[in-house]
């Protein structure tokens, strides 16, 4: 069967609707439109109906119960109001927050914010795997600390952290323990319960629901997570967030949720599959390439390789039929390479040769092999190209080299 | 990010890859750029010493689009050039021949000093003096 071109191997930015998520969704842009805060008639009453549904449907997935959800505009959102909620409302009590260098921007650039306004903020390194130290996070505990943020799985590598672990040492310290679920939740089993996480960040556009809507996770129960709000108005979801519910983008969140649930598990091993058949197809045609971030400890559906020698955007423009990813400077807005490959320990030379492959539900093992041949390919032709991989063939170590930079 | 058709064709059908011998005295070569910046340009020409026309050029580059496109077309102008007229050619030269977007303006930067960083390698090797103007700054 031939393939479709293009192909999309980006899932880690977003994932298409699922078309039992949108049948869901349809009706209620046009015959049950009520807002669900209209408690004087029926159609508020469908809006409200659907939004506990949705609600169910997420608590369900994470192991939580329904009044625990919080819905909101995505989850830059829930992680500013995870974070800043608490900040606030308990900066009498501490004013330190530790969180880690491979954190998504909405976690870090919320706590840069928050140092600007008088608060401490711990940036824990992270193993060469890419994964928290568990040592060095007790070690950063201070009495005033009154927050852990740490990422349950990464956007770039696919990490996972021991999250489990890292909820244990918060309740033991009695610090609250928040976490970015975005890539985690829908993909690999989350329980906020095993997990003891006090509030938890989820997207519905990275599991197949649509953008603009997402959820928080707050605890009510042992302990209960009380936090300011950062939108002010109508005083919605019990004064945490204001603002006329987005029932359509909530009911679409919910059948995601739902359906990830429970084909989760059967999910999982098809994407690890094809994951497998990619790296596998990679190495075995290519030298010098590099896998990033633990493989053991990974979500079933990333890849992140860095092919040494080979400029991640010349990459992208020879592969323009497949839509993936890359660490490369010359990708970013800011012309940095990954901070998160950085702080890994992987050098800058080749993280300007990283590309991030993201599986998803709607990928093939032909568009895999499509892809393996197509990468083969490119990074042959571009290593004919290289002067870095021609001086790597006559035995000059790169590395050692005086480069003139500008 | 949307690509010049010259940048797209240049990529596609890059010309004059390749290398020529280091050690040949009529062989200037010109490394430039920097692995952990994400580009480098190797840029190699072989010049006769007695008309000083530039009579082969060849390069490999490590770098983005507009990075490549800018070293290929470098070898194309530079070929059968003299050195002074090889000199003359400006990194807005290249910008406008390939309509560079001002993000990649570094690209054809590189480009010219690989230009002048060969035919300055070139020059050391017949004992000619590069003047200031002609060293690649950094």
């Amino acid at each position: 069967m031939a393939v479709k071109l293009p192909i999309y191997m980006d899932n880690h930015a977003t994932t298409p609707v699922d078309p039992r998520v949108v049948d869901a969704m349809l009706p209620y842009f046009t015959e049950k439109f009520g807002n669900a805060a209209s408690r004087n008639h029926s159609f508020g009453w469908a809006g409200e109906e659907a939004v506990e549904t949705a609600r169910q449907q997420i608590a369900s997935l994470i192991n939580a119960t329904p009044k625990e959800i919080i819905f909101t505009s995505g989850a830059t959102e829930s992680d500013n109001l995870m974070i800043k909620g608490i900040a606030e409302m308990f900066r009498e009590k501490g004013n330190h927050i530790i969180t880690q260098a491979i954190e998504h921007k909405a976690v870090l650039d919320t706590c840069k914010r928050l140092e600007k306004d008088g608060f401490e903020v711990t940036y824990l390194p992270v193993q060469k795997d890419g994964r928290v130290n568990l040592d060095e996070l007790k070690a950063a505990i201070r009495p005033t600390t009154i927050l852990i943020t740490i990422m349950y799985a990464n956007n770039e590598i696919g990490i996972i952290n021991p999250i489990a672990e890292i909820g244990k040492i918060a309740k033991e310290h009695g610090i609250f323990f928040a976490s970015d679920g975005v890539q985690a939740v829908g993909k690999i089993p989350v329980d906020v319960q095993k997990d003891n996480i006090d509030l938890l960040a989820i997207s519905g556009h990275k599991i197949y629901g649509p953008k603009g809507v997402g959820a928080l996770y707050v605890r009510r129960r042992n302990p209960r997570v009380q936090l300011s709000a950062i939108i002010d108005g109508g005083g919605h979801e019990r004064g945490m967030r204001s603002g006329t519910l987005n029932v359509t983008g909530i009911v679409g969140l919910g059948k995601a949720c739902e359906l990830c649930q429970q084909e989760m598990k059967e999910e999982a091993v098809r994407l690890s599959g094809l994951r497998d058949r990619l790296k596998k197809g990679l190495e075995a045609k290519l030298d010098e390439v590099f896998i990033n971030g633990s493989l053991e400890h990974r979500l079933p559906n990333n890849l992140n390789m860095s092919f040494a020698y080979v400029e991640g955007e010349s990459l992208l423009m020879g592969i323009n039929d497949i839509a993936v990813s890359s660490g490369s400077a010359c990708t970013s807005a800011t012309l940095e390479p990954s901070y998160v490959l950085k702080a890994l320990g992987v050098g800058e030379d080749l993280a300007h040769t990283s590309i991030r492959f993201g599986l998803g539900r709607f990928n093939t093992e032909e568009e895999v092999d499509y892809v393996i041949d197509k990468m083969v390919q490119v990074v042959t032709k571009l290593r004919e190209l290289s002067p870095l991989y021609e001086m790597a063939k006559e035995g000059i170590d790169i590395s050692k080299m005086k480069w003139q930079t500008a | 990010m949307a690509y010049s058709d010259k940048v797209v064709e240049h990529y596609n059908n890059p010309r004059n890859v390749g290398s020529l011998p280091k050690e040949d005295p009529n062989v200037g070569t010109g490394l430039v750029g920097a692995p952990e910046c994400g580009d480098v340009m190797k840029l190699q020409m072989k010049i006769n010493p007695e008309t000083q026309v530039i009579e082969e050029a060849k390069f490999k580059t490590f770098g983005c689009g507009s990075a490549i496109a800018s070293s290929s077309l470098a070898t194309e102008w530079v070929k059968g050039k003299t050195v002074e007229e090889a000199l003359s050619i400006k990194n807005t030269d290249i910008v406008r021949e390939l309509s560079l977007p001002p993000v990649k303006i570094h690209c054809s930067v590189l480009a010219e000093d690989a230009i002048k960083a060969a035919i300055g390698d070139w020059k050391k090797k017949h004992g000619i003096e590069v003047p200031v103007a002609e060293k690649v700054a950094h």
